[in-house]
């Protein structure tokens, strides 16, 4: 799975649900999509409407799906292998939840690197904490003694370490102040040019996700209803209802 | 425009084992007739700012100011007793996710009845007509359905509405909204706001609309204070916010991606120490002065 393949991450005809029978809910229908390696494509969409579902199928954390899900040009089963993981990683929304209270940033960077066999640790922390923009100072701090945007750098770190190509990104930005969000935005577009990176981001945020990707889709009750490119985005040029919606909430909220 | 609300010199304090922690330095502000955004980081002391004039700072946290004057009487000077009549009657709160503020175990109809019969003295079948007529002016399509609802069954904007309704049924005159749409969904947003606009405007009351987001404070509000580490760094109009000359205001609101104006990279706010240092900026409006 490591040799460089034409698709980053393909979907087609996915279905996820939720229960059986009369419990049954059916949280993504039918969505497809392509993202070419190296490129960002994002999901934008109320809460309910399945976004991070479909991130969630991908790495197996939501079992019960049907449909064709291929990463770096291999088809997912039912298992994914050590070489999946290492090739594709995620970063949580909620930096305050995700990271583990009880282990140093240290402890949360060496796990990742033991897991999957990487040598030399010392050296491997020590660049990636430079390359999150985090003082060496940071190393053996808990994650109480961050604050939200170091944590979510920390997190980050957590995910390149074992230098993964694809990046699922839930919401990356949506618990941090407007100030920390600019850093970690430009930290994770300047991280994309420096390591060729597939970034696949979930977002609330229209402006967010114009910001970093070039092709969104916009999900409305688990359905991807109108996929377009950023500059139609900017031109406000949707044509589904659903879209034309959500344009109107995130522009009306200025007043200028 | 005669004044609601005058809070002078306010400062909230935490001791800490490093000395004591002031979180609110000093402020001072008057609320009229208005939407008055506070805004702010996380941190910034804005949520506390909104405790302090109810009196809800819990121990060990100390409340210091000149006065918190609400229609002539010094809300510091009064009895713990006398200040449970001014919560929810004169001064009531919304905060920001109503599944943390509803009781999880009693229908929405009862809740809000209850809220009534405290401060208005009615019998039970008046407080039910009331309360659906509430039920319908924040804009619920079946009123009858939702009060015999329990908050579980409701989504995060019915919430939201339900928590609107239950403040303004004993009909204060002051409404303080602590991020009351940030944990809903853009869409939602516009219409919780609309709601909650139409009717503080409708009642004459004034509004302290306390949030993070910039967008909407100047899309909702009439005058905003910024607040920086506790101090309130720059006060305008909101609809002039974009004319801000604070270089912290002016670092927000670089900071924010836009749709219609792509950048490669996005500003990032450099704070600066002297920043911490300045004195409080007064947001205060003189009786019969108009902002500017």
């Amino acid at each position: 799975m490591t040799e460089k393949t034409e698709t980053g991450i393909e979907l087609d005809q996915v279905n996820i649900w939720f229960g059986e029978d009369e419990q049954r809910v059916d949280a993504v229908i039918n969505a497809g999509f392509a993202v070419p390696p190296g490129g960002s494509f994002g999901l934008v969409g109320e809460s309910g409407s399945g976004k991070s579902t479909i991130l969630r199928a991908i790495t197996g954390l939501a079992p019960t799906w049907s449909g064709n899900i291929s990463v770096l040009g291999n088809r997912l089963g039912e298992k994914r292998d050590k070489e999946f993981y290492r090739a594709v990683q995620m970063v949580f929304q909620d930096p305050y939840a995700s990271l583990h209270p009880r282990q140093t940033v240290d402890h949360v960077l060496s796990e990742a690197l033991h897991l999957h066999g990487f040598d030399n640790p010392d050296k491997r922390i020590a660049q990636i904490l430079d390359d999150v923009g985090l003082k060496q100072s940071f190393r053996f701090r808990w994650p109480h003694q961050l604050s939200g945007g170091q944590r979510q750098r920390v997190a980050i770190a957590r995910a390149l370490i074992i230098e993964p190509s694809i990046l699922l990104l839930d919401e990356p930005t949506s618990a941090l102040d407007v100030s920390v969000q600019a850093e970690i935005l430009n930290l994770l577009k300047r991280l994309q040019s420096e390591r060729d990176l597939t970034y696949l981001m979930v977002s609330h945020d229209l402006a967010v996700v114009s910001h970093m990707c070039s092709e969104i889709g916009v999900m409305n009750q688990g359905e991807i209803v109108e996929m377009l490119d950023v500059a139609a985005l900017r031109a406000l040029e949707a044509s589904h209802p659903y879209t034309k919606q959500l344009l109107d909430a995130s522009v009306q909220k200025r007043r200028e | 425009m005669s004044n609601l609300l005058e809070v002078q010199n306010l400062s909230v304090k935490f001791p800490t084992r490093n000395g004591i922690f002031e979180a609110v330095r000093n402020i001072s502000f008057s609320l009229g007739r208005e939407r008055l955004g506070i805004v702010g980081e996380s941190g910034s002391g804005k949520s506390l700012t909104g405790r302090a004039i109810l009196r809800l700072i819990k121990k060990p946290g100390i409340l210091e100011a000149d006065h918190i004057t609400l229609e002539g009487t010094n809300l510091l000077q009064i009895s713990k007793k006398a200040m449970r009549r001014v919560r929810g009657h004169k001064i009531s709160m919304i905060m920001q996710d109503p599944k943390f503020s509803l009781n999880p175990v009693m229908r929405i109809g009862d809740q809000i009845s209850e809220a009534y019969r405290l401060h208005a003295r009615a019998s039970k079948k008046d407080a039910r007509k009331k309360t659906l007529d509430m039920l319908e002016k924040v804009l619920i399509r079946d009123p009858e359905r939702v009060f015999r609802s329990y908050p579980h069954e409701m989504s995060g904007g019915m919430g939201q509405r339900i928590m609107i309704a239950m403040m303004l049924i004993p009909d204060p005159k002051i409404l303080i909204a602590d991020e009351p749409t940030s944990a809903l969904d853009v869409t939602v947003q516009k219409e919780v706001l609309e709601i909650m606009d139409d009717l503080v405007r409708e009642r004459g009351m004034g509004l302290i609309f306390i949030s993070h987001d910039l967008n909407v404070v100047s899309a909702f509000c009439d005058r905003v204070l910024i607040l920086y580490a506790g101090r309130i760094v720059e006060t305008c109009r909101a609809d002039r916010l974009h004319e801000a000359k604070h270089p912290y205001t002016i670092g927000l609101l670089n900071s924010i991606p836009r749709l219609e104006q792509p950048v490669e990279h996005l500003q990032v706010l450099q704070r600066d120490t002297a920043w911490n240092l300045e004195p409080s900026v007064s947001g205060v409006v003189a009786d019969g002065e108009t902002p500017s």
